[in-house]
C-alpha cells in the first residue's frame, strides 16, 4: 500500500504534471486563448524553483559543514564558502546599507538590494564581477591549448581543418589584407579576407544549419516522448 | 499716414542654418515693449521662411488578423511637402469605459485616456504597428510629422480601432504544421514499433563508450563526474542530460563506481537526486546511493566552473560526462578534464559549444544525437521507434531543402520562367 502511494507520488504525479504543463506551454504558443495559462505555468515554475533554492542552500551548508566537522583536506575553503554565503545572505536579505527608495520614501526596506551604495551591490561590483571576469579570462588560454591540439595535422581531415582555420584566421586580421591585397580584381575572390567570408557564409552556415535542423527535430521528438509518457527516464528508472 | 512701422533689428543664424529675424515696432518706445514684440521667423539660405511640415492627409487603424490580439496596424497618407520632416510620431489614446475618467490634454475628447507614444518612425514610412495592447481595448491613434523647425498639426483616426483576440496565430501556421508533421511521423513509428516492426538504429560511438568510461573509473578506483549543464529544468537539454544521467548512474551502481553530480540549479539537483536514486534502486544497490554526491554549488556561471574545475584537479575523476546546456564554461571544463587524463563524453545542443567539446573530449554527442541518447540507451521499441520517426522527418526536411535549392537556382538562371513564382510559393508555404 505504502509502496503504491510512493509510486504515485514519485512517478505518476510528476509525469502527469510534466505532461499537462508541456501541453499547456505548447498550445499557448499557437492559441492565444491559452496564453495566460502558459504564463501561469511559467510563474508556477519560478515559484517552485525559488522554493527549491532553499533545498540547494541546505545542501550547500550540509556538505560544507560536514567537510569542516570531519576536517577534510581543504576544510578551510569550506569555512570560507560558508562565511561568504552567510555574509551575502544577511546583507542581501537585510538590505544593509541600501538607500531608501525615492519612489516609496515612507516605506522601510523599499530600496533595491543591489542599489548603489549598498553592501550587497558593493560585493557584487567589487568582488563577484572581478572574480568571474578572471575565470572568463582564463578561457583565452584554454582556447589556445584546445586549438593547438585540434589543429595538429595528423590525418587528411585534420589537415583540411587546419588549412581552413588558417585561412579564416588570416582573413579576419590585417595580415590577410597585407598578404593577398595585391591580387588583381578579377582574382579578388582569392583574397584571404574574401575567402574567409566565403567559408563562413557558405560552408560554415550550411553545416551549422544542418546541425540546427537536426537539433530542432531532436528537441521535437524528445519533447513528444516526454509529453506522451514514453520516456520517463528523466525521473530515473523508466518503470 | 503711417504712424508706426516694423523694422528689422537683428539677424542671427543658428547651427542648423536657419536665420532668426528680430522685429521692432517704431510706435513703442519702451525697450521692454520692443522686446515683447520681437518674434522669430526661421529662414532658409535663400531668405525664404521655413515652416513646420504639413500634417498627414488621413490616418487609419485596423486590427491585424490572425494574431494573438493586442496588435493594430496604423497607416497614414502623407501630404506633399512632408519630406522636409525627419520622422513621424505615432501616439495612441485608449477609449475609456463610462466612469473611467474624462479626457486630459488638448485635442482629447471625454472618455479617452492620455495620449501615449506608440512609435517614432522615419519620414519615409507610411505605416506602423502598435503591439502589446491590452486585449479587446479600443484606441484612437494620431500621427505628427516632426522637423527641426517644428511639428505639424496632428491627424487623428476618425474612429477607434480594437485589437481583437483570435483563435489561432496565423503567422505560426507553418510552424504548427511542421510540428504536426514531425509528431505524426514520430507517433506512427512508435505505434509501428509496438506492433513489432523491427527498427534499426545506427551505432552511436559516444553512447557505446559510456560503459567503457564507467568501467575504467571502477578499475582505477576513481569517481565519475557528471555535469548536467548550467540551465534549469525548463530547458529541454537539461532534461535530456538527466535521462543520460539515469543510465550512467545505473551503470555506475552496477559497477559499484562512485558518481558525483555538481549542479548549478537547485531544481536540477532535486531532479538529479530522484534520477540517481531510482537508478540505484533499479540496480539493486539502494544502500550505495549517496544523496550528498549530488549537490548544489551556485547559480553563478563561473563560480560553478571554478568549483567543478577545482574539484577535477583535486579528485581527478576517471570519467567526465558533460550532458546538457553549456555556454562559455564548456571549454574550461573540457580542457581541465583533458589535462587530468579523464575519459570525456560530452553532449549538447548548443551548436556554438560543439567545436570546443569536439576539440577537447574523447566523444561528443552532436545535437540530435544528444537528444536521441535516452531513447538509444533505453533500447525500448517505443523509443527506438520515435528515433525512426525523427529520421523520416529529417528526410522530409532534406527534400524541402533540395526543392528550395533547385527552385532558387532555376529562378536565378531563368528569372522570367515559372521558377520564381514557384520559389515564392514555397517561401510563402514555409512562412518566410
Amino acid at each position: 500500500m505504502a509502496e503504491g502511494s510512493a509510486r504515485i507520488m514519485k512517478r505518476l504525479v510528476p509525469m502527469w504534471i510534466a505532461i499537462i504543463a508541456g501541453f499547456v506551454m505548447l498550445l499557448s504558443a499557437f492559441f492565444p486563448i491559452t496564453e495566460s495559462l502558459g504564463e501561469t505555468v511559467g510563474e508556477i515554475f519560478n515559484v517552485v524553483a525559488a522554493i527549491a533554492f532553499v533545498l540547494g542552500a541546505g545542501s550547500l551548508a550540509k556538505v560544507n559543514l560536514a567537510k569542516i566537522s570531519r576536517r577534510d583536506q581543504g576544510w578551510g575553503y569550506a569555512a570560507i564558502t560558508l562565511i561568504c554565503f552567510a555574509i551575502t545572505l544577511v546583507v542581501g536579505l537585510g538590505k544593509i546599507g541600501v538607500p531608501q527608495s525615492t519612489q516609496f520614501p515612507l516605506l522601510g526596506w523599499s530600496g533595491e538590494k543591489d542599489a548603489e551604495g549598498s553592501i550587497f551591490g558593493w560585493i557584487y561590483e567589487f568582488a563577484l564581477v572581478p572574480i568571474t571576469s578572471t575565470m572568463f579570462a582564463l578561457l583565452a588560454f584554454y582556447v589556445a591549448s584546445a586549438a593547438f591540439r585540434a589543429f595538429r595535422a595528423k590525418n587528411l581531415e585534420a589537415i583540411l581543418l587546419l588549412s581552413t582555420a588558417f585561412i579564416v584566421l588570416l582573413g579576419r586580421t590585417f595580415a590577410g589584407v597585407v598578404l593577398t591585397g595585391w591580387l588583381p580584381d578579377w582574382a579578388s575572390g582569392l583574397r584571404l579576407e574574401n575567402l574567409s567570408v566565403y567559408i563562413m557564409q557558405v560552408f560554415n552556415t550550411a553545416g551549422n544549419r544542418a546541425i540546427i535542423i537536426g537539433i530542432a527535430l531532436g528537441v521535437t521528438a524528445t519533447s513528444l516522448r516526454i509529453l506522451l509518457g514514453v520516456d520517463r527516464s528523466w525521473m530515473g528508472s523508466g518503470d | 499716414m503711417i504712424s508706426s512701422a516694423l523694422i528689422l533689428c537683428a539677424i542671427s543664424s543658428d547651427s542648423s542654418g536657419a536665420s532668426d529675424v528680430g522685429l521692432a515696432n517704431t510706435s513703442i518706445t519702451a525697450a521692454g515693449n520692443k522686446a515683447d514684440l520681437r518674434g522669430k521667423i526661421p529662414l532658409n539660405e535663400l531668405g525664404q521662411e521655413i515652416s513646420a511640415p504639413p500634417a498627414a492627409i488621413s490616418i487609419s487603424a485596423e486590427d491585424v488578423a490572425w494574431d494573438a490580439g493586442g496588435v493594430i496596424k496604423i497607416s497614414w497618407q502623407p501630404a506633399a511637402g512632408t519630406t522636409s520632416a525627419t520622422k513621424w510620431i505615432i501616439e495612441r489614446s485608449e477609449v475609456l469605459a463610462a466612469g473611467q475618467g474624462a479626457g486630459q490634454g488638448a485635442g482629447q475628447g471625454a472618455g479617452q485616456g492620455p495620449w501615449t507614444l506608440v512609435a517614432e518612425v522615419p519620414i519615409a514610412e507610411t505605416n506602423a504597428v502598435a503591439s502589446k495592447l491590452p486585449p479587446d481595448a479600443s484606441f484612437f491613434f494620431r500621427v505628427t510629422a516632426v522637423s527641426p523647425n517644428g511639428s505639424s498639426t496632428v491627424t487623428t483616426t476618425k474612429s477607434a480601432a480594437t485589437g481583437h483576440w483570435n483563435f489561432f496565430i496565423g503567422a505560426k501556421l507553418p510552424l504548427f504544421c511542421a510540428i504536426l508533421l514531425v509528431s505524426a511521423c514520430v507517433i506512427y513509428f512508435i505505434l509501428a514499433a509496438r506492433r513489432g516492426r523491427p527498427m534499426k538504429v545506427r551505432r552511436i560511438a559516444a553512447l557505446e563508450a559510456i560503459k567503457d568510461a564507467v568501467g575504467r573509473a571502477t578499475e582505477m578506483g576513481r569517481s565519475i563526474l557528471f555535469v548536467p549543464g548550467i540551465q534549469d529544468m525548463d530547458n529541454i537539454q537539461t532534461v535530456a542530460g538527466l535521462t543520460v544521467l539515469g543510465n550512467v548512474s545505473r551503470t555506475a551502481a552496477e559497477y559499484d563506481a562512485a558518481i558525483e553530480v555538481p549542479t548549478s540549479r537547485s531544481l536540477v539537483m532535486e531532479a538529479a537526486r530522484e534520477a540517481v536514486q531510482a537508478s540505484y534502486l533499479a540496480a539493486g544497490r539502494a544502500d550505495a546511493y549517496n544523496a550528498d554526491a549530488i549537490r548544489y554549488i551556485t547559480d553563478e556561471q563561473f563560480g560553478f566552473v571554478a568549483y567543478v574545475s577545482g574539484r577535477m584537479v583535486r579528485e581527478k575523476p576517471a570519467a567526465c560526462f558533460y550532458m546538457g546546456c553549456f555556454f562559455a564554461e564548456s571549454l574550461i571544463l573540457a580542457e581541465t578534464g583533458n589535462s587530468i587524463g579523464a575519459i570525456q563524453i560530452a553532449g549538447t545542443a548548443e551548436s556554438s559549444q560543439l567545436p570546443f567539446f569536439v576539440a577537447a573530449c574523447d566523444y561528443t554527442l552532436i545535437g540530435e544525437e544528444f537528444m536521441a541518447a535516452s531513447a538509444y540507451l533505453s533500447g525500448e521499441p517505443d523509443q527506438i521507434g520515435s528515433l525512426k520517426g525523427q529520421d523520416v522527418a529529417k528526410a522530409i526536411a532534406a527534400i524541402i531543402i533540395i526543392l528550395g535549392v533547385v527552385l532558387a537556382t532555376g529562378a536565378a538562371i531563368a528569372p522570367q520562367g515559372a521558377m520564381p513564382a514557384a520559389l515564392e510559393w514555397l517561401k510563402g508555404v514555409l512562412g518566410s
